[in-house]
């Protein structure tokens, strides 16, 4: 694979890039614009804003994220071993099921921790 | 195309280790209330076991003769005396964690997995010859230590020096990095025979070299990147500085040695004399910072970043005696630094949030409290001074020996110079314990828990043993 | 292709210096999303295409998130953080900038290194040559990333979680 097969996404990149920027432009320069107060209010489910939006997150957010990374560079170890798998055979499978398994480990410790879990 | 065929009787006492750590996690998922169940030290013993398990392993393999699992880790005889290293200052370091966890943290199963992944990955670092491994064995005892460090969480010096350490060590682990690429930028191989057979000189060889210099410096605590070191070993629960203290500067300077022998084709006379500058460096900040210090872990902290420097001297030496030389004083030091830290810890007051820090002064007339702690205190300090005929006597007169002998006799000399200051903050320690009243604060019955007693006993017996049977254990470990 | 690389080479410029100007560190967060995106793309224009989906993946995609939670996570009035910052800070900033440069400019200089001249291969970066160095010849570093993975989840969920002072005795 060179890099001239990827020319199709770079045309849809160029289509559909100016398309969506477009889309976003068009409605402010064509709308009809009315502001009150009301209006700007930052809405909160119908509820009156009672604080500032950009206050701090519970850590627990935190550990979705780092989980998150952990088994995204997981998944990346699955691209490579997925395409040569073929030549891979019965030795890749074990050394992926090591891999997998140990992490599998730190996966049901996590889980039993709770830190899936919301308090 | 063909596949290999893995031996992994090379590594067996590693994966013992590593089993036993996921072995500690399973435990911990099956029996969660095992700890209500009288069963709290179980996730200890276990780890106690494995460790153990994994030393004999190391003993009774036989001659490791340098057979190498697809030319990553090699089982050689310097693996082999590291592995020794630093089981021994692990199972000293769990030892002590035995009676002092219980006494701020719950999470017994978690601390001893991560140390025993610490360990592991000590292990590896001292087998790896390819700069991949290696990176990830550093990393892999690195983030366990990080976690250590701060793993008493009630405590506020404890975030602290888990932060210091970890956004340092961070960084440092960035130098590395790049030091790795520009050595597989210069010779196109990422194991470190291939690397040494290559022999490309040049720019980015030295620049390689420089930069895992800086990198390895960091994780040894050499100055100027020792900044972490103070507050990282005296935030961290005792028995964690206890045994990283003398863990990691093993395998990292076992790293150090092998990555110095596969940039062969970088002038000796260039490393050598960096590495020689930044040994008189360490060895002398941190004897003048240790005189004035008022707490006792962080004077032993700086006692410990002065020893880098000491331990620096052997590898600057370049020789095949200087690195036994190493190998011999990272034993005593194993013995004599755990023992004092042992007896640091057995000074503190563990608190419900926060542990307070034994002072100064905290030693003050232990002789008439506990004589025996008193004088095996003494042993320690005394051998840490370097005064005959104790185990760091002789481990510095190999040290200094190798580097005359290599033509480095002013390292050796400033060596000796430094020995001296040093003996005036050890010594206060020693004059303090016999001939001083015990401070007011001192509580009146110092308690005693039977496994740290064990490691004080194994360790003061080290200290002596080493000391006086130094020439034969000298001779095997060169044979 | 120059001309492709050129616009590539400035919307990486663009995103960093958006992520050095911009006052809130949430703008910031997403100016390095596009410096990212355009170096993925030159990535794959060198042949490395492996490189360029983890790229994609794990920078574009996890470590930028990182990052925002992080902002988030320390909260309050996001716009000051930037804000108050020393002056020989910012000098230090600039110098180590500097150096790197200088580094750079070095290196480009002189003639490639042996080891750099080898890896031009045409389909080196290809994912199915990777997955074979990777599974077969380094298959050891391989394993022990896992290791490093779970010492990461494990530390991640100690210090992450409240802490339980043990009880009295």
């Amino acid at each position: 694979m060179t890099s001239a097969d990827y020319l199709p996404i770079l045309i849809l990149i160029l289509i559909a890039a100016p398309f969506a920027g477009i889309a976003i432009l068009l409605p402010s320069v064509l709308g009809p614009k009315n502001p009150n107060r009301m209006k700007q209010e930052a809405i909160e489910s119908g509820m009156i804003p009672f604080a500032d939006a950009r206050r701090r997150f519970p850590v627990q957010y935190y550990m979705v994220a780092v989980l998150f990374i952990i088994f995204d560079i997981e998944v990346i170890f699955l691209f490579p071993w997925a395409v040569s798998l073929n030549q891979l055979k019965i030795f890749g499978l074990i050394e992926m099921g090591v891999f997998l398994g140990i992490l599998l480990i730190g996966y049901l410790y996590v889980w039993k921790k709770g830190a899936f879990e919301w308090e | 195309m063909s596949l290999p065929t893995l031996d992994f009787s090379l590594i067996l006492p590693e994966l013992v280790v590593l089993i036993t750590a996921l072995l500690v996690l399973i435990a911990d998922l099956l029996w969660p209330r095992a700890a209500s169940r009288g069963r709290e030290q179980a996730p200890a013993v276990l780890a106690l076991a494995g460790l153990i398990l994994a030393g004999l392993l190391t003993l009774l393999a036989g001659e490791w003769s340098g057979a190498t699992l697809q030319g990553m880790l090699v089982a050689d005889a310097l693996a082999r005396y590291l592995n020794l290293v630093v089981l021994l200052a692990a199972a000293l370091g769990l030892l002590l964690s035995w009676s002092y966890l219980p006494h701020f943290s719950t999470q017994r199963s978690e601390y001893y997995a991560l140390y025993l992944l610490a360990v592991a990955g000590m292990l590896f670092l001292g087998k790896s010859i390819e700069l991949i491994t290696l990176f990830v064995s550093l990393e892999i005892l690195s983030i366990a230590l990080y976690v250590l460090t701060g793993f008493h969480r009630g405590q506020l010096a404890g975030g602290e020096a888990a932060l210091k350490y970890f956004l340092l060590g961070a960084f440092s682990s960035g130098f590395l990095l790049y030091g790795a690429a520009l050595f597989y930028a210069a010779t196109g191989a990422t194991r470190l025979a291939d690397i040494a057979a290559q022999n490309a000189g040049g720019f980015y060889m030295l620049a390689g070299l420089a930069l895992f210099l800086v990198g390895l410096g960091f994780k040894l605590a050499v100055a100027p990147f020792h900044m972490w070191a103070p507050d990282a070993y005296q935030g961290a629960p005792t028995p964690v500085t206890a045994f990283m203290s003398v863990g990691t500067k093993a395998a990292a300077l076992v790293a150090l040695f092998r990555v110095v022998q596969a940039a062969g084709s970088v002038p000796v006379g260039v490393w050598a004399t960096a590495l020689a500058f930044l040994s008189l460096l360490t060895m002398t900040l941190g004897n003048l910072a240790a005189l004035r210090q008022s707490s006792l872990k962080r004077m032993l902290a700086y006692s410990s970043i002065a020893h880098a420097g000491y331990l620096l001297v052997g590898v600057v030496a370049g020789t095949a005696a200087g690195f036994d030389a190493v190998l011999f004083y990272l034993f005593a030091y194993a013995f004599m630094n755990i023992g004092a830290f042992a007896i640091a810890s057995l000074l503190e007051r563990p608190g419900f949030y926060a542990v307070q820090d034994a002072g100064i002064h905290a030693a003050d007339g232990l002789f008439g409290r506990r004589p025996w702690l008193a004088v095996a205190m003494a042993m320690f300090m005394l051998s840490l001074a370097g005064i005959p005929p104790l185990a760091g006597f002789f481990g510095k007169l190999y040290l200094f020996a190798a580097a005359v002998e290599s033509g480095w006799a002013w390292l050796a000399v400033a060596g000796v110079l430094n020995s001296v200051i040093s003996a005036y903050y050890y010594l206060r320690v020693v004059v303090g314990m016999f001939m001083a009243e015990p401070s007011a604060s001192a509580h009146l019955r110092l308690p005693l828990p039977a496994s740290a007693t064990l490691a004080v006993a194994l360790t003061a017996l080290g200290t002596l043993l080493f000391g006086l049977l130094a020439t034969p254990w000298f001779q095997g470990i060169s044979r | 292709m120059p001309l492709l690389f050129a616009a590539l080479a400035l919307i990486a410029l663009v995103g960093a210096a958006g992520v050095l100007l911009s006052r809130n560190p949430v703008y910031s967060a997403l100016s390095l999303l596009l410096n990212f995106v355009a170096f993925a793309v030159m990535y794959v224009m060198l042949s490395a295409q492996f490189l360029g989906v983890v790229q994609i993946i794990v920078y574009a995609g996890a470590i930028v998130v990182l990052f925002l939670f992080v902002v988030m996570l320390i909260g309050g009035n996001l716009p000051a953080l930037g804000r108050g910052r020393r002056a020989y800070v910012r000098a230090a900033g600039v110098i180590l900038a500097a150096l790197f440069l200088l580094a750079l400019l070095f290196g480009l200089a002189r003639p490639l290194p042996n080891g750099l001249a080898a890896v031009g291969a045409p389909d080196g970066g290809s994912v199915q040559a990777l997955g074979l160095a990777l599974y077969v010849d380094h298959i050891v570093p391989f394993e022990l990333a896992s290791i490093l993975l779970l010492t990461a989840m494990l530390g991640g969920i100690v210090l992450a979680r409240r802490y339980q002072a043990p009880p009295k005795d």
